[in-house]
């Protein structure tokens, strides 16, 4: 047993075939491309897919960063970070700026990724339609076919039942006006930046084997209605109680068991970023309702 | 302060030493050898194994020492070594005919060449607990025979076949590439040759309760264990170069061969039809659920009807790995407050436009009044 492994652990056999993957899922924005997801030493549904596109990718001069839930500190994004360190050796960073490919967890950064970057990420269930047919041979049958009928269907039936469309992450998208993806479980906040945004963004699903992407400068559309338009989260009168960000996507921090809470910015960077450049939340926000 | 999840490298570390501290538990105690776990956790062993798909005893003891007994962790330990080891070829098909029989029975004959014979089993055993065993009391030598009797123990479904009541045996190119589902995404329909890769990969419970869902109705035909052989085969590969098979060793094996009657249909007259498993090492429970979840899958070639999740090609080989299932149920230990973060938020405004309806509702009523 030899505790040397390859550069970024996949042997460069692997590594080929899916940058094959990669780059046929580049030609096909928002296109499912099966590929020969190895299995990783991590757990499936812990990154697998994300990992190995990262592992694909990664030169060594490029700088990396990892985020869970916008942070760079959850448990995952630090285990993830470290298996990195270990086998590729590459520089790590926490700013978002910084990195030239950034894996990702459930969130898109806050700030605009450049055209020099590369977003990763990690998907648990790359298909739109699962939850509406749960069948493999189905579903690649209704996207060969664009038949998004019961996509619609369902986003109208949320409307008739609570007078919005009741989905909050995961919402359904549709690449350069072909076919319609799953964003990963990112908020619905952050739908709006991936469309036409400068980064490639590609997508990494290891347990179900499929990875698909969307160039950069796409036009990504969340599905919608004339008379009822996509639109995101909204917290009026809120403000990060760390660096007073509006208009960010927030953590809600329990503070004390007597309904006490706080909000503080998701991006962790983001966040650090601001206050280092001397913006400062109010904390007493939480402080008074603890009392 | 907000400290929730701040600092998780120094925990996780934190959090791996304390594991090995419980692993290993008091000092005092001596530790587990790989030997011990391999000669006396045999079945613990043998399931890595298979789930594993890797053939190495003492790769398997550690896998179950450094999991702790927890099985499917072990299994995903013995994945991930071995994804990584190279591959350079497949071997010749096993001949389970010439196994040296350490165990075979049949249910559907009462002898037949080769005879019965039992093994090493729990079967046909009171399960009272042995509080010698807890004593550590001396166990006894297995009985043996004089003289081996050298006579061939060939197949019970050979027999059947002689007089053309089983369909014979599935066709296969023995020069087509041998298809590899870890090598390959899945695509559906698979062939059989590959659902029975995923089977034998598959968990044992899963299959268990897959099979045993089969025999209560949902899913059609009575099965009977045609026969359940043990014991070591030969494995050997054909190397190109020189033109002939090499041995590469023996491996321990268990298959079943399922027997189940057939009314025959449009396409198949009357007979009797087969199911398969086999599993590395002696596990007989999964061997038979593995034949008997097999043979609920060939529906389709029958020409049975689609009634129960057994025959669901897809249903079966997307749900049957212990690993992959493990890993995306326990991924929910993940955080996830993000997506939960736009629920809440989704829960409360329809939670205020509810009561906004009832309020009016209510202040209808009064002015009907």
């Amino acid at each position: 047993m030899s505790g040397h492994y390859n550069f970024a652990y996949l042997d460069e056999q692997t590594k080929r075939m899916i940058r094959r993957a990669i780059l046929k899922a580049i030609a096909i924005p928002g296109y499912q491309v099966p590929f020969a997801s190895r299995e990783m030493p991590m757990p499936y549904g812990w990154g697998t897919g994300g990992v190995q596109v990262t592992a694909a990718i990664l030169g060594a001069n490029d700088v990396l960063k990892m985020i869970d839930q916008g942070s760079d500190d959850t448990t995952n994004a630090v285990a993830l970070r470290g298996f990195f360190e270990k086998t590729a050796g590459v520089a790590t960073t926490t700013r978002t700026e910084d990195a030239t490919v950034i894996q990702t967890r459930h969130r898109i950064p806050e700030m605009t990724l450049q055209e020099h970057q590369v977003l990763v990420y990690q998907v648990p269930i790359p298909e739109p339609l699962r939850f509406l047919e749960p069948r493999e041979t189905e579903t690649r049958k209704m996207h060969a076919m664009e038949e998004y009928g019961l996509m619609h269907v369902k986003l109208y039936e949320d409307i008739a039942t609570h007078g919005h469309i009741a989905t909050t992450y995961a919402y359904p998208v549709k690449v350069m006006g072909r076919y319609v993806m799953d964003p990963s479980p990112t908020p619905k906040f952050d739908n709006p930046k991936m469309d036409r945004m400068a980064a490639l963004q590609l997508y990494g699903a290891g347990r179900e084997k499929r990875i698909y992407a969307i160039p950069p400068f796409t036009d990504v559309v969340s599905l919608d209605f004339e008379d009822h338009p996509f639109d995101v989260q909204e917290w009026p009168d809120t403000a990060c109680a760390l660096c007073g960000a509006e208009g960010v996507y927030f953590d809600e921090v329990i503070t004390d068991d007597h309904g006490g809470r706080m909000f503080c910015c998701s991006d962790s960077d983001y966040c650090e970023m601001r206050r280092a450049a001397g913006h400062i939340g109010d904390q007493t926000r939480f402080t008074e309702a603890a009392e | 302060m907000y400290v929730a999840v701040k600092g998780g490298e120094r925990a996780i570390e934190n959090a791996h030493r304390l594991f090995a501290d419980r692993r290993r538990g008091d000092r005092s105690v001596p530790s587990l050898t790989l030997e011990k776990i391999a000669q006396q956790l045999a079945f613990s062993v043998d399931r890595v194994m298979s789930e594993g798909s890797l053939y190495d005893r003492e790769l398997a003891a550690l896998a179950v020492k450094q999991s702790a007994g927890d099985l499917i962790e072990a299994i995903f330990l013995i994945r991930a070594y071995r994804t990584t080891l190279p591959r350079f070829g497949a071997s010749r098909p096993i001949e389970t005919g010439s196994m040296l029989v350490e165990r075979r029975i049949s249910a559907t004959y009462k002898d037949m060449p080769g005879g019965q014979v039992l093994g090493p089993t729990f079967d046909y055993s009171h399960r009272l607990l042995d509080f010698m065993l807890a004593a550590e009391g001396e166990v006894p030598e297995p009985s043996r025979l004089e003289n081996i009797p050298d006579q061939p123990t060939p197949g019970v479904a050979t027999i059947l076949d002689r007089e053309g009541l089983i369909e014979p045996h599935a066709e296969f190119d023995e020069h087509a590439p041998v298809e590899d589902l870890t090598r390959e995404p899945l695509d559906f329909p698979a062939s059989r040759a590959l659902r029975l890769q995923n089977l034998a990969r598959g968990d044992e419970g899963f299959l268990l309760g897959m099979g045993y869902s089969s025999q209560r109705g949902y899913a059609r035909g009575h099965a009977f264990a045609g026969e359940i052989r043990m014991g070591e085969v030969e494995v050997e590969f054909f190397a190109e170069e020189l033109g002939f098979d090499i041995p590469l060793g023996r491996i321990k094996v268990t298959e079943c061969q399922m027997v189940t009657q057939f009314k025959g249909s449009a396409k198949v007259p009357p007979q009797f039809t087969r199911g398969y498993g086999l599993t590395f090492g002696q596990n007989e429970r999964k061997a038979m659920s593995m034949a008997l979840v097999d043979r609920a899958l060939r529906w389709e070639e029958l020409g049975e009807e689609f009634m129960a999740p057994a025959q669901d090609e897809e249903f079966i080989m997307s749900h049957s790995d212990n690993i992959q299932a493990t890993g995306f149920v326990e991924h929910l230990k993940l955080p996830h407050y993000v997506d939960f973060q736009a629920e809440l938020d989704l829960v409360r405004r329809m939670r205020a436009e509810a009561a906004a309806h009832q309020n009016q509702d209510a202040s209808y009523n009064e002015a009907a009044e």
